[in-house]
This record gives C-alpha cells, structure tokens and sequence, in this order.
C-alpha cells in the first residue's frame, strides 16, 4: 500500500473527498478525544473528464428509510441476482434489467473504479437554465457603462435556449418585459413597500394565463413557463435585449446633495425572487444582482440616505448600533430560504468603494450557492473578467455550473451525520436509524464547490467493530447539469475503523493535515459568523496547535480588524465554499520568489523573505501580488529590461507576470491584482501578510540583508510557537 | 296678451292665472268652464260680461260641474287639466269661446252677450280682465297702466277677492264689468281662466299666426282658421285685431307696451286680445274646458277650481312670450354699448349682443347679478325673496372688439391694498388728505398711500392719474403677483398636461383610443399660451390604463418610448421623473411614436375591467413629483370595478327614482374621491374627464374630482367613432386650448352690510370664504349668494370685489380683480325694477341641483315654486297697482320667471322622464351648477329657430319662436338649440325646393335622419344653413351635434322633450298649466 499521502491524494482525484482522518476511531469517546472530528471535505463536482456518465437509473436499495445506491462495496450474489446493501444490510434483488449480470460481466457501479459514477436520468421535460439580471442604476455613468457592455456581452455566452429576465432598480424597480416589439415595456414597483409573492406575480400577470392578456386561449403548463413575457430565451430576444441594455439609463430621480441614491435592493430581489417561484420553481436559476452600493429605502434597508449617517462599521455592531443590520439579515435570510427552496441561487456582484451591505446581504449567496464578487468598481477587469469567467465553459463546451443540486448523505450505522458547512441549506434532519441521511440543497454548484461535512461516532465503547471492518459514507447528489440534463452522481467510501487504544500511532499517521485544517477553519469561521470574535479565537487557540493556526488567526476570515464588515463577510463567504487547495490559500497565502539565483522558488511568509533583488508573487487568494525589491525596482526604472544585453532581467520581470496570468486564468472570481515595488503603498498588502519577523521592534536587523522591518506590533510567528510550546505544556502539565 | 304686452312692466298675465285660482271660484271656473258646458255658458255668456255670469254659474254650477272633479284637477293642476283639456273637446268648447269672444270682440255676436263684454266697452277690461275690465283701466296685466311696473296680470287679486266678488258678482256678471272691480274681479278669475287663455293666448295665438295652427289644428278649429271660426266670426276679426296685438307685442316693448297692457283691458288693444282670447280659447276651451270642468267637479269642492279649469285654455300667445322679450331687449339695448360706470343698471340679456364699455364697473361678460338694487334692509330682502346672487366668469372670453383687462404691476411690494379688509386697489377706494391715504369702500378703513404710489389729487378729489391706471378706473384688471402670492412663497413652475387613457377593450372597441392618440398628435402644437408667438410652456405626460397604469417615457433622447406599468394600484406612485413630462417640441418625435404606437399595443385586449381612483392619483403624483399645477385628461369607458382604490358598484336602481332615496343617487358612494379631490386641489391639480360609457358608470362619484377641481364632465353614451367623432375631437380641441388657469383662489369681497355666504359652481372650499380651484377656464362660472348681515345705504350702495388668484398658463402668477357696484334701494319696486330673470334662473337652478343632495326632489321642486311664489306675491302686494285678485301681475323683469322656472321644474334632474338614465341626470346637475347665464338659458329655454324662414340675403337670424309643438309648421323647418345639441326638425310637407336646398333631396322619405353634418351644397340656403349651425356652436363651449328630425320620426320625442312650454311626457307642465298653477299659489299668498 502506498503512502498515506497517495492515498489521500488519490481519493481526492477519484471522489473530491478529503477526510480529517483515514483511519476512524472506532467509539465515540475515542472520536471525541481526537478533538478534530471525523469529517471530510467534499467536493460534489469534482471535474472527473475520465469518468463518462452512465445513461440509466440508479439502483436503489429497496428499504425505504434506506435507497443508499448500488455501490462497489455492496455484496452480490451472482447466482441469485441479489445484492446486500451496505449500509442497512438489506438484501435486494436486482431489477429485471439486469438479468444478465454475472461476475464477468458487471455493471459500472460494482467496479471498484467507480466509486464514484455518475447517472443521467430522466425526470421530466428539459428545462431550460434561467438568468435573471437585476441590475442597479444608482451607478455614476461610467460603471454603468461598462456594467452595460458586460451586460450585452454575457449575452452571447449563455446558451442559446437559455431564458433570460432583467430587472433594473433604483428608486423603483423595474422589470423588463422582453417579449414585445416596439415599444419597451417594463413593470414597475416602487421601492419601499413589502409585497407578498402572490401580489407580486399578480402584478405581473403571473397568476392566470388568461389575465396575462395571451389571446385568452388555454396555455399548456410548459406554454405557460415560456410564455413568461418576463424571461424569453436569449435567441430571441438576443437584439432586444442588447439594445435594452444599451439605453438603460441612470436612475433618473434626482439625488439632493448630502444624500445617497435610494435603492431598493430589498425589493428588487423580492421580485426577482417571486417572479422565478411563480414561473419557474425548482428549475435552476440564476439570480444575478449587480450593486454599486447599499440598498438605502424599502424592506432591507442597510443604511439611510443620509450621506452623514455612515454605513455600520464593526465598531457600531459590536456597540449595538447598526439599525438596519438586524431586520435586514432578516429579511434577507427569509428571501434566501424561499429561493433554496425553489432551487434558484442568487449571485451578488457588489462594486463601491464604500461598503455596499454585504454583511446583511451575505445569506442570500450563501445559502443558495450563489457566487459573491466584491470590487470597486464595475469599471475594472476585476469585474468584467471576473464575471466572464461565471459562464467559462468547460471541455465539453458545458457551463463550470450546475442547479438544484441535492446532496443527500448515507452513513454506516456505526456514523452518523453531524452537519455540514458550505454553501447549502438543509432540507432534512438526519433521520435517525440504520443508514441515517442528511439531505442538503445546493441551488449552485460549481466543480471546485466543496462543502465540509462532518460526522460522529455514534458506535459505544462497549461495543467494538470488529477488527477489519469498515464504515462506509455514501455521498448522493441529484442536480441538473448545465445541459439541462438531470444527472445523479454517486460517491461512495469506506475508512477501516480502528480502536483509538491498540491503534493510536496508525490512526495518528491517517491524520490529513491540510483538511484538518480546513476543516477546523470552517468550524471556526462559522462560528465567527454568529458568536462574538474573541470567543471564536479563544475557542480556536484551544482546539488547535498547528502552524497555520497561525495564519488562521491573522485572516481576515477570524479577525475583523481593518476589515470592514462587508469585507469580512466576503472573505468568509468565498473560504465557506472553495475547495481545499484554495482554502489553504486563503489561509496562508502563497509566496513565490523570483530571482536570479535559480527557478522561481517557494519562500517562507516571512519578512525575511522580503530582499531587494528578488521579485516576489504572493496568492492570497484574494490578491494577488507583484513585488519587486528595492534594487530590481531600480533596475526597472532605469530601463535596463529594454536593453538587448538585460534580456535576461527582462524574462525575470517576465516571469512573475506569466505566473499570475495562469492563476488569474483560472481563478473564480477573480483575484485584486496588484503590480508594486519596494516602497510602494501597494506594498501594504504584502506587509500585512508576512510573518513579522522582523519589526521596528527588533531593530537588530535594521540595515542587514535580511528582509525588510515591519511596522506592526502583531506577534511574529516566533512569539507565538513559544507561546503556545509554553501553553502546552504547561496545559499537560 | 296682457302679458305680451306689456312691455315694461308687469305684465299681466294674470288672469290666466286666474283660471287658477278661478278653481277656488268656482264659479269664475264655472263660467268658463261652464262654458264647456254648453248650456250653462250659454247662459253665462248670455250675460254679456261671460266671465262673471260665467263665473257665478260656474260657481253655481260648480255643484254640477263641479261634481267633476275639477277641484282635484286643478290642485294640481291645471297642468293636468290642461293635458286632459285637449282631451276634452266635448266641452262645449266652442260655447265657451263663443263667451269670450263675445266680450272681447263684440264680434261674437251669437253670445253677443258678449255684446256686454264689449260693452264693457271696455272691452279690454273684459278681455283683461274681464274682470276688472273695469279697471279697465289697465288692465292689472299690462303693468300698463300703472306702469306700476309689474304689470300683473293675474287678475286681480286672488281667488279671494275674486270669490267675493264672484260670490257676488257671479251674478252680477254682467254688472260687474262695468260694475267695477268687484265684479270684475270675479270676472276675471272667471274670465281669468278663460282670461287666461284669452289674454295671453289671444295676443298670441293672433300674434304668433303660427302657434295657433298647431294648437287649433289639433284643437280646436278656431285656432289656425281662427279667424275662420264661424262661431266667432267676430273673432275672426279679433284675429286680426289680434295680430295688431302681436304687432304689440313688439310694440309692447316700446310704448305699447303699457297701452298694451292694458291694452287688453283698454280699449284698443283689449280689442286685440279679445279675439286672440277668442281663438285662444275657443280652441283650448275645448280641450281645456273639459277639463275645467272635471276640474270643477274636482275642484268644486273648493270652490274656485273650476276657475282654474277654465283657464287652462288659457292662449298661450296671450302669456309672457321669452321670445317677445328677447327680441325687444335686442332693439332696446343691441345698437349701443353697454357703459358699466352707472351703478344699479341692469345690462342686456344675455341673448342679445352688444358691446360693453368698462367704466369702472365689471363688465356683464364677467358678472352678472340677480338684482342691481339690492334691499337695503335684510327685512327687505326677506319680504321679497329675491335671491341676491352674482354669476361671476372671472376668466371669460371676450369678443375680439373688447379689450382683456389690462395687467397692472405694483412692483416688488405686490398690489396695494386695504389694510384691514384687504380689499385690491379698486376705483372705490377714496383717496384723502391730498392723496397721501386712501379709504376703502368696503370697510372705511384708511389706509397709508405707499410713497412709491403716491400721486397728487385734482380738485375733484380724484387722482390725477386716474384715468391712467386701469386699477382706479376700471371694474376689470389684473395685478401681477408677488412671490408673496405663490404657493410655498416660490414662483411657480409652468403647468403640465396629463393625458390618461382608458385602453380597456371597450374604449379600443369604439374607437375611442385611436381617435384620441391621432387626434393628440395635432392638438400638441395648440396648447395653450399667452403669447401666440412663442411655444406653450406647457409640459405634457402621457399614459393610458386599464386594471393597471401603463407610465410612458417620452424623453427626447430616447429612439422609442418606453412603457412603464405600474400594476400596484392599491398604493399608486409614479414611476418616473424625467422623461414623464416633456416639453413637446422637444420631445416631438418620441411622442408622435408613442402615440401611433399605443392603439395598435392594445388593439387586441381583453382586459374589460378598469381602475379610476389611482388614475388621478397617478397623475396627481407626477405632479407632485414635477411641483407643478397642472390639468389631467381622462378618457375613460367604464365603471370602476376591478380591485382598486375608488373601486365602485353599480348601484343603477330606477326604482328609487321618486323616493326619498333618490337623493343618494347624486351623492358619490364612496367618500374616496372626495378626499382624493382635496389633495388634487392642494396640489392645483384639475381633472378634465371625457366619458365613453355604454352603461352606468356612476358619473355622480367619477364626476367628484373633476367638479371639485374645476374641471370638466364631458359625456359621449354609446360613442362611435363614426357618429360622435366630431364632437368629441371638438369638445377636446377646445377644452385643450381653452384659457385657462391653476391652482387658483377666489374670494368675493363686499362692502359691509352684506356678505358672500354661498357659492355654486366646480370648486372646492376648505372654509367659509375662499373659492378653491386646481383649475379655473373661461368657460367656468361661480354663482355668489350674498345675505344681508346689516343695513345697506343708498347713498354708497353695494360693493363687491372678486379677487381670483391664478397661475397663468405660462406660469406666472396674477391676480384678476373684478368689481362690481350696486344700487341699494329701500323700495321694493326698485328692487323688481332693476333685476334680470336669467341670473335668477341661473342661481335658482343650481340652487336646486344642489339641493337634491340632500332633499327629495320633490321637496326641491316645491321650495321652488314657492319661493317663486312668494317673489311674485310680493311684487303684487307691495309694488303693484291694486287690481283685482284674478290677474296675474307680473313685474316686468320677472315677466318670464314663471316659464324660465317651469323650465328648471321640468329639467330631467329634477323631474326625470323613465328614460332618463342616473348617468345623465348626475351629469346634468353636474354640468350646470358651473354655467354661465348665456348658457344656462339656452339650456333651459332652448332657441328654436325658423330655418325656412331664412333670409338668405342679410346677416340677421330669423326670429326665433317660442318652444311648443304648436308653433311649428309642417311646412317648415326648424333648427333647435339647446347648449348641448342641435335640432333640425324637418316638417312632413317642407318644401321640395327648401329640401333640395338643405339637404341635396327634394323627397322628405330620402332625408338620412342619421346623418350628423349638412352636406356640403353650392347654394346660398345651404351655406347660410351651415353657417348658422357654425356659428351656434362657436357660441358654446361644447360642441353640439346636430340631430336631423323628421316630423313622425320616432327620434321626433327626444326632439319634443325640448319644447318646453309644452306639457311632457314624464308629467312636466305646459307653459300656460303652470302659469294657472303659479298664479294660484301667489293668490294663496296674498290671501
């Protein structure tokens, strides 16, 4: 058997699956001493170009508390045509369809191979993927222009089928009506007043096909979905809809000085929300908000329009003095639910300089699994590249998308389903019993979409497994490709459990570090999310001794400081939802050193590794950074990369600048990309990551080689690993 | 006759009357009546002075006649009887005339008893008054004599005297008449009835040739043939006499007027009147006669009644003629202008044209009162009942030759005005101690002259300037206003249009919608401006609805309109700012789009159901968005019904039409619109609404906001396009380019003693004293009442003072001044002398329509008569000549309250026929409490207009004829006038050539009686025919479609509901039934 490493590396290739621990404690006790619980990171997507869907149903187990799917570890008997579910042990006789099996001759989903496999099925009419843009127009011109052209540009990228709705709002809401010739004709709503779903779509014609004025004759269901005049597929109303989007115009109610514009962001979701439930409920849909500020009137409000009332700061929720936050985190929670329910996600792209109400706003793409971009403005390749890369396409030519995803989990009996953090709702409790299942809904799915699930032991003490055996987790997730297929894709695994006493060196050794890791920082970010900062931190320096911690703790993810409460929501959002690498991105940035002295090498995040002839790229996942030292700095300035003689310095400038197009080419969403040098006020955000080794406070390596002092009174790594030795054994002690 | 005839004065009509309150007496009814009843008329009549015999027998024979129910008849009336009359034949008609004419003409020598008529030698007496013949004197009608003004016709005095004298007299008969008062007096009431027809009629009928044919067509042969009437042979010769009489009449406006009057009684002219009487009643007598004597039966429990019977046959030519009036105050005041500096004086009719000098005093286009002398006392003013009432017009049109009040500019410290009272700078302001104070005429204050105005005094006491600043010597001017004077204390923003068009499937259907948006895309370049040169300032707005509001933007940049849809109704908002309200030159191109767009977008809806109230609010909004006054334009089809704010149910129940319910049908029955037209008028938002309905849309709660704004109902039942296109595209044209103004405030201020209490008209008053008005036109009226709160001088007379505050159409803020003296008098004669019946007639109505709010109709037709009544009453105590009881005396200013009143009585708000709809009668009350004079009495008295007696060579009209079935000619053709719609009543046998000429066909059976235009020919009768058409509908402000009638035609009963003198079919009286009824009510008065 290979290296724990392979292994573990080889199942995230096969089923997108990283577990804390590969080996399972085999009591519950036992697990709770492990302090990191069993869980896995799990990446329902995972882009798997070797593995061809299989064009038939699943076979389910036939107890109903059960239906885990036929899987490679279930037991057949040949002869009998009888398989046994591995899960609730229940024996199940083959369908009629798979008379001929035998052991030479196995379906796909008894290979080992394929663990994970992936069904197309048909259930229903194909329905065709849904966009809904709402758009602000409190925008300055020329964000909005540049919003337009995007805009106008998305078109010819969505799928020809594809319908397609815009929304605009401002002071009112608009919602264009795109079926029509000639005259634009759009439905408006003012922008302060709550309405409920079902006077929504009446006041859209929604309620009856006859009321909407179509001739009056009878409409068959489907007829009535594409008859919407408010989504049409994007073939037809391509023209329409481009110039549509060329004459938008700027809200066009004059805004008194000392005022913000009125924005009524909380009623133009409710409308794009209870358009879509009215027309195309469980189908997948996309709501897509594009802001360039705080909603400021109507239900979720963030902040008045009173420019001299600044929008909440950490400062005023930890006093208690946001007085919006609370009903619009409320009222935005409630919009989400219904649009979980019904299976549409709703992306936020909000683009200010100032804060724009994402704290408040957060919930709506968390829990749908809706993307969240924050830039400052609309007219930066931030955002045009960004969204852009939203309808990438994948080899197949198919959207890096998929809707309505339901994840449902099986376990052993000896497990059972703690719960799971991501970007998903839940949908069913545990059920508890033999083959307990969790359900999750995932409106949004992308192939890096990775939801951390986490699990107990619920087997007793006094009761051991026997020795060899294994607990088994079954990972089902239902979804509707961007084909507009339905496809189910199953995932099984299996983990040997282990008795803590006679085992605890193996165990030790299954422990994956890096998914720990991500895992405890999810915990720890969800906690942040709903409990007072410090407490989170404190909480974290008890469960957690590893390195990163320390980088933990310094993310913006757990600490707020210099953050605004919209950034930090951001940040959280994006660590909730990334799939493992990136997450340790997140948490501790990447350092690359170029120079002359060799190939572009990892260095440590460390001021150290700040020198004036090196050319540093850092990834935080968020950023990424140029950094030239002070010397190549100099030479840049002085032209010597121009000069035939200094090829060489030029392909080392190079260098760096390729590195980062790859990562910005494949990035989601795209990261700040900031190019700067020795001294540069860019340089901050380089400075704000590194481990402070060397400070103004340790003056002894002023004017030496290495590296460059930072101005901080934050403890160096340093500090804290003797810290926390210190901590620990006295804590043993 | 009498009534005719006189020309000043009263005119006495009286006795017609009589026949009224001949009821009572019996006898006097009896007579004549007995007259019907051939034997005893005989015997009457035998007796010479018929009346009297008549009378007494009738009297007596009351008890036999009088078993005939007469009595109940006439409580009534005599409007019944009157029906019945014609009815009646049997009577022994003829007899009865016979009696008449006896006395009246000798003529009739058969009854020649009449000979003692004459005899009376006085036959006028006889005729007169048969009564009073005696008096002869002048005969109680023609104020004649007396020029007592009123001329009374009634007969003498009241049944009352009558009765005595009847008692009495009835015997004496024949005495009587020559016997004096007494027994004329009986006479007359007898006569009275008879008289009644005589005396009017008689003028008449001879006069008016015409009205007779019909009458005596139907009737009674004497009529046309009067003259051939064998039994009055004489009376032929009366006829002619008669005719003399008609000559009168139009005399009677000059001096022959008193003679005329008495006239009747007199001699000469009494001559006349007997045969008219003659005619008269021999034909009614007929009919009437019956009646008189049902009536007498009826009656005869009360005595009198048959007298009234009697009367009914009243001659209508013999009663007040408007015509006869109208065409006399043309001769008398037409030729010279009208110099308003002399207080007290009356001006012209409103039917005649004239010019107007402004020499400080308003010009009668702008105010007109009910009276010029006002009582001095408020006991006075009681005692009379005559309403103290100004119709004002504060933003009327003026004819070219006249000019505009002149804009005066204070400067920055705004117009000068009385400390205390505030009254404007006005030519009653006296200026003291050498010109550096003047003092107000309406409250004596003294006020400091600023030094800015200040200006030295001449030896008159008057400033030197005088005659150099509008304000000091004129009645009409305007100030320019201060900021101090704008709403918010900012200068307004120019006003902007809001067009709001119903698109449901009923108004794609019939048309309406297209025709609006071609129609607008023209009317766009005529919005109104004060400076022709330039472009309105005007901004305009566009949307249409139907369950929901379709808001269009209209930006000038845009390459397309684009629709904006609010189906929020329930909570209405506008949805756009810019790009909403455009200036239209600007925005030229996008709107012509939109406008050619719109009836194609809903050409194929289903969508029937409609909001209202967020209609106006939507527009409201917009304006308040905009901080502008401004007008919206609803076209709208139908009742409001779908779930909506102001959503209504039909409430249409004919069956409570009568009742004491009835009065909820003209109250709005939601409160909803009432208060959506308060925040209309805050916001100076007044709302024009143009009705499509083909059922019940409950113009009484839709028409709240507009009347409550100023705006105006415009109503098209059953529209099509093709048909009713005219007419509404012009009444639109108009109401878009008419003057106008917003957001305005009126107040009346007066001198003290009397005070403005009460206001008519399309406005809103959120206290006791200020007219408030989103939106004010030249079309709209306001009718002042004024009470006494003190005692009046003569000296300084009565002042008023209306100021009206208005943002112009080009925004900017004015404020028109009208003044206006009145003499006061502390003889009620002067009172009666100096007051104009139109005006009256204009208040009363819109007193009354008012009054169905909240009171039975009945109740309010009642209050009516008896006010009338009461006025006339207390002519005949107070100013007229003693006469008998059985005249009618009327004063001469009031000679036509009577018809003008039995108009209003018989008008479909207050007495609805079964096929008038709720609908129209609430847009009738509606439409005219905001009428001016001119206006309200073509609407009640229509003009009926000869046409085949056109000449084509002159300019002039032909003299219009009174409006009765009678008068028309089959023969000829008429073209009838009603403020609303034009008549052309074709006669079965008109002449070949005149239809030829008219209507390109010489057959009657080919006229198209659907067609709505003359066509087009190339002969002078045709283009004068058109001409003329024109020209009554340039003189209006709604266009009137013209209705082609052929005689026989069943559209022929719309056509006859506007003869108004005539007797109707919902139960309306007649003319002369009314008369008999108002004599007798003022007879009870006196008594």
């Amino acid at each position: 058997m290979a290296t724990y490493q392979d292994f573990i590396q080889q199942n995230e290739d096969r089923d997108g699956v990283r577990c804390s621990w590969n080996l399972w404690p085999s009591s519950r006790l036992e697990a709770t001493r492990l302090v990191v619980p069993v869980s896995c990171l799990f990446t329902p997507l995972k882009e798997r170009p070797d593995l061809p869907p299989v064009q038939y149903e699943p076979v389910l187990c036939s107890r109903a508390s059960c239906k885990a799917v036929l899987n490679p570890l279930c037991q057949v008997d040949f002869r009998a045509k009888i398989w046994a579910c591995n899960f609730c042990f229940q024996r199940n006789p083959f369908p009629p369809s798979y008379a001929g099996i035998s052991e030479v001759n196995q379906p796909a989903e008894l290979m080992p191979q394929f663990s994970t496999i992936e069904y197309i099925v048909q259930r229903g009419p194909p329905t065709p993927l849904v966009f809904l843009y709402v758009v602000d127009t409190c925008l300055e011109e020329e964000d909005l222009q540049a919003l337009r052209e995007s805009l106008q540009m998305s078109l010819s990228l969505l799928p020809p089928n594809a319908l397609v709705g815009l929304i605009t709002f401002g002071r009112m809401i608009q919602v264009h009506e795109l079926s029509c010739e000639g005259i634009a004709k759009s439905y408006v709503f003012r922008g302060t007043k709550e309405l409920t779903p079902k006077q929504i779509q009446e006041m859209l014609g929604l309620m009856k096909p006859a009321a909407s004025g179509q001739q009056g004759r009878p409409l068959a269901p489907q007829d009535a979905a594409t008859s919407c005049r408010f989504l049409q597929p994007v073939h037809k109303v391509d023209m329409n809809l481009t110039d549509l989007l060329g004459e938008l115009q700027r809200d066009p109610w004059p805004v008194p000085q000392g005022k913000r514009p009125l924005r009524s962001t909380g009623i133009a979701l409710s409308i794009a929300v209870g358009l879509l439930e009215g027309t195309f409920p469980n189908t997948g849909a996309r709501v897509m908000l594009f802001m360039g500020g705080p909603p400021t009137q109507g239900p979720g409000m963030v902040v008045g329009d009173e420019l001299k009332t600044p929008i909440r700061s950490w400062h005023d929720i930890q006093k208690d003095n946001a007085r919006h936050m609370k009903k619009a985190i409320k009222y935005y929670e409630a919009l989400a639910n219904r649009a979980a329910v019904n299976g549409h996600s709703i992306d936020i792209y909000a683009f200010a300089l100032d804060q724009t109400g994402l704290l408040e706003m957060k919930c709506l793409s968390n829990l749908t699994g809706g993307h969240i971009v924050m830039g400052d403005s609309f007219n930066t390749s931030l955002f045009k590249q960004t969204f852009q890369r939203v309808f990438s396409k994948d080899y197949n030519g198919e959207f890096h998308m998929a809707f309505g995803g339901v994840l449902e989990v099986k376990t052993s009996r000896e497990l059972k389903v703690a719960g799971a953090i991501g970007p998903c709702v839940c949908t069913a409790r545990p059920e508890l019993g033999v083959g307990g299942t969790c359900q999750w809904k995932i409106c949004s799915l992308s192939p890096s979409t990775t939801l951390a699930l986490y699990f107990e032991v619920v087997n007793q003490h006094n009761s051991p497994i026997p020795q060899g055996g294994r607990g088994a987790i079954q990972f089902v997730t239902q979804y509707q490709h961007s084909n507009t297929q339905r496809r189910i894709r199953v995932t099984t695994i299996a983990r040997n459990w282990a008795d803590a006493q006679s085992q605890i060196q193996h165990i030790e050794s299954s422990f994956d570090q890096e998914a720990a890791a991500v895992l405890m920082a999810r915990l720890g970010v969800f906690r942040a999310e709903s409990e007072e900062g410090p407490d989170v931190l404190r909480w974290l320096d008890r469960q957690l001794i590893r390195l990163f911690m320390f980088h933990l703790r310094r993310s913006p993810f757990l600490q707020v400081f210099n953050n605004s409460p919209d950034e930090s929501s951001y940040y959280r959002h994006h660590f909730l939802c990334q799939d493992l690498t990136q997450s340790l991105i997140m948490i501790q940035p990447i350092l690359y050193s170029y120079s002359f002295f060799g190939p572009p090498e990892p260095v440590l995040l460390d001021s150290s590794s700040i020198l004036p002839d090196r050319i540093l790229l850092m990834d935080t996942f968020f950023q990424l950074v140029i950094y030239h030292g002070e010397t190549i700095a100099q030479w840049r300035k002085a032209g010597y990369q121009d000069m035939p003689e200094y090829e060489n310095f030029k392909q080392l400038l190079q260098a760096p600048l390729d590195d980062a197009q790859e990562i910005l080419q494949t990035r989601f969403p795209m990261p700040r990309y900031i190019d700067t040098e020795h001294g540069g006020s860019q340089a901050r955000f380089l400075l704000s990551k590194v481990n402070p080794s060397q400070t103004h406070n340790n003056l002894y390596a002023w004017g030496q080689e290495a590296g460059a002092p930072i101005l901080t009174d934050d403890v160096s790594l340093q500090v804290f690993m003797d810290h926390l030795k210190k901590l620990a054994v006295s804590s043993s002690a | 006759m009498n009534v005719n005839q006189q020309p000043h004065m009263a005119s006495p009509y009286g006795q017609p009357q009589p026949g009224y309150q001949g009821y009572p007496q019996s006898g006097y009814g009896g007579q004549h009546v007995p007259g019907g009843y051939p034997a005893p008329y005989a015997p009457y009549n035998g007796p010479a002075s018929a009346y009297q015999p008549g009378p007494p027998q009738g009297m007596r024979g009351p008890p036999t006649s009088g078993a005939p129910p007469v009595s109940a008849a006439q409580a009534y009336s005599q409007f019944g009887q009157g029906d019945i009359q014609n009815g009646p034949p049997p009577l022994g008609a003829p007899p009865q005339r016979s009696v008449f004419s006896q006395p009246f003409p000798t003529a009739a020598p058969p009854f020649s008893a009449p000979g003692p008529t004459q005899p009376p030698g006085p036959p006028l007496a006889s005729q007169q008054t048969f009564p009073q013949a005696p008096p002869p004197s002048q005969p109680p009608f023609s104020s004649a004599p007396p020029q007592v003004p009123p001329a009374s016709y009634g007969g003498p005095p009241p049944p009352v005297q009558a009765s005595h004298p009847r008692a009495a007299p009835p015997t004496s008969q024949p005495a009587a008449f020559p016997g004096g008062p007494p027994p004329t007096s009986t006479p007359t009431q007898y006569t009275g009835p008879p008289m009644q027809q005589p005396p009017v009629s008689q003028p008449s009928s001879f006069h008016s040739g015409p009205p007779p044919p019909p009458t005596s067509a139907a009737g009674f042969p004497p009529q046309g043939g009067a003259p051939p009437r064998p039994p009055h042979p004489g009376i032929q010769g009366p006829p002619l006499a008669s005719q003399g009489p008609p000559m009168s009449q139009a005399n009677h406006v000059a001096p022959p007027q008193p003679g005329m009057l008495a006239g009747p009684p007199v001699p000469g002219m009494a001559g006349p009147p007997p045969q008219p009487g003659m005619q008269g009643y021999p034909p009614q007598q007929n009919g009437e006669y019956c009646r008189y004597s049902c009536c007498l039966s009826g009656s005869q429990a009360s005595d009198i009644p048959p007298v009234q019977k009697t009367r009914h046959r009243i001659d209508p030519d013999a009663i007040p003629s408007p015509i006869q009036v109208i065409e006399d105050d043309k001769a008398n005041k037409g030729s010279e202008p009208f110099v308003t500096g002399v207080r007290g004086q009356a001006p012209p009719l409103v039917t005649t044209n004239f010019h107007v000098k402004d020499q400080g005093n308003a010009s009668p286009r702008f105010i007109r009162c009910t009276a010029y002398n006002i009582p001095c006392t408020s006991d006075m003013a009681k005692q009379s009942q005559v309403p103290l009432a100004a119709v004002i017009k504060p933003l009327a049109t003026l004819p070219p030759d006249e000019n505009s009040p002149y804009i005066v500019d204070h400067g920055e410290s705004g117009p000068i005005r009385c400390n205390r009272c505030k009254a404007y700078m006005c030519p009653y302001m006296q200026f003291i101690e050498g010109g550096r104070r003047f003092q107000c005429g309406f409250c004596s204050c003294v006020t400091e002259v600023p030094p800015h105005y200040f200006q030295h005094l001449d030896h008159t006491g008057k400033r030197v300037d005088c005659y150099d600043r509008p304000e000091l010597s004129l009645g009409s001017y305007e100030f320019l206003a201060t900021v101090d004077y704008c709403k918010n204390n900012k200068i307004p923003q120019p006003p902007a249009f809001i067009f709001l068009i119903d698109v449901s499937y009923n108004a794609v259907k019939n048309g309406m919608v297209r025709i609006v948006c071609q129609e607008l895309k023209t009317l766009l370049d005529y919005l109104p401006r004060e400076n022709p040169d330039v472009q309105s300032n005007i901004r305009v707005g566009f949307a249409t609805y139907n369950k929901v509001l379709h808001f269009y933007n209209v930006k000038a940049s845009l390459a397309q309109p684009q629709m904006m849809v609010v189906s929020d109704v329930a909570d209405m908002f506008v949805p756009l700012l810019d790009g909403f309200l455009v200036n239209v030159s600007e925005s030229r191109v996008v709107i012509e789009s939109l406008l050619d767009q719109i009836p194609d977008m809903f050409a194929d809806t289903r969508e029937t159901e409609t909001v209202f109230g967020p209609v106006i609010q939507a527009g409201l909004e917009a304006l308040k968005a905009a901080d502008c006054a401004g007008k919206l334009f609803v076209f709208h089809t139908s009742l409001p019904i779908a779930e909506a704010p102001g959503k209504l149910k039909n409430r249409e129940d004919k069956k409570l039409v009568g009742t004491d319910k009835e009065k909820s049908l003209f109250q709005p029955q939601v409160s909803f619109y009432a208060n959506l037209a308060k925040e209309c008028v805050a916001q100076g938002c007044c709302v024009d609404l143009f009705l499509f309905p083909n059922q019940y849309v409950d113009v009484a709660t839709l028409g709240v906001v507009p009347t409550s704004t100023g705006g105006s109902v415009y109503k098209y039942t059953y529209f099509q396009a093709q048909s009713d296109q005219e007419r509404f595209l012009n009444d639109l044209r108009k109401d878009i380019q008419k003057k106008v103004g917003f957001d305005a405030v009126m107040r009346v201020r007066t001198s003290t003693g009397i005070r403005a209490t009460d206001f008519f008209g399309s406005f809103y008053m959120s206290n006791t004293t200020d007219v408030e008005l989103a939106g004010l036109d030249c079309d709209k009226t306001v009718t002042v009442e004024f009470r006494h709160d003190d005692k009046l001088s003569e000296e300084t007379g009565a002042l008023m003072q209306c100021a009206v505050l208005y943002t112009s159409c080009s925004g900017q803020r004015r404020l028109r001044i009208h003044n206006m003296a009145v003499n006061c008098c502390a003889q009620l004669a002067d009172l009666y002398r100096n007051c104009e019946t139109d005006t009256i007639i204009n208040f009363f109505a819109k007193y009354a329509y008012r009054c169905v709010l909240n009171n039975p109709t009945k109740n309010v037709r009642d209050s009516l008569v008896n006010q009338c009544a009461q006025i006339l009453a207390c002519y005949r105590k107070n100013c007229a000549s003693p006469s008998s009881a059985g005249q009618l005396i009327l004063p001469e200013c009031m000679k036509l309250l009577p018809v003008y009143l039995n108009c209003v009585l018989k008008s479909d708000v207050l007495h609805p026929g079964a096929d008038v709809s709720l609908d129209d009668r609430a847009y009738l009350r509606q439409l005219v409490s905001a009428m001016d004079v001119a206006e309200s009495h073509v609407f009640f008295y229509p003009r009926l207009l000869p046409v085949h007696k056109l000449d084509v060579e002159c300019d002039t009209l032909p003299v219009a004829i009174r409006d009765s079935e009678e008068r028309l000619s089959k023969g000829g053709i008429y073209l009838l006038e009603t403020g609303l719609n034009l008549f052309l009543w074709v006669g079965a046998n008109a002449q070949q050539e005149l239809l030829q000429n008219i209507f390109g066909t010489p057959a009657f059976g080919q006229i198209d009686s659907n067609m709505t235009s003359l066509p087009i020919l190339d002969n002078p009768y045709s283009k004068r025919v058109r001409e003329i058409v024109e020209s009554f509908r340039a003189q209006r402000s709604r266009y009137m479609k013209l209705m082609v009638v052929k005689q026989e035609d069943k559209l022929e009963l719309i056509f006859k509901h506007f003869l108004v003198e005539d007797k109707n079919n919902s139960g309306g009286a007649s003319y002369v039934d009314f008369l008999c009824h108002m004599h007798k009510e003022i007879r009870q008065l006196l008594s």
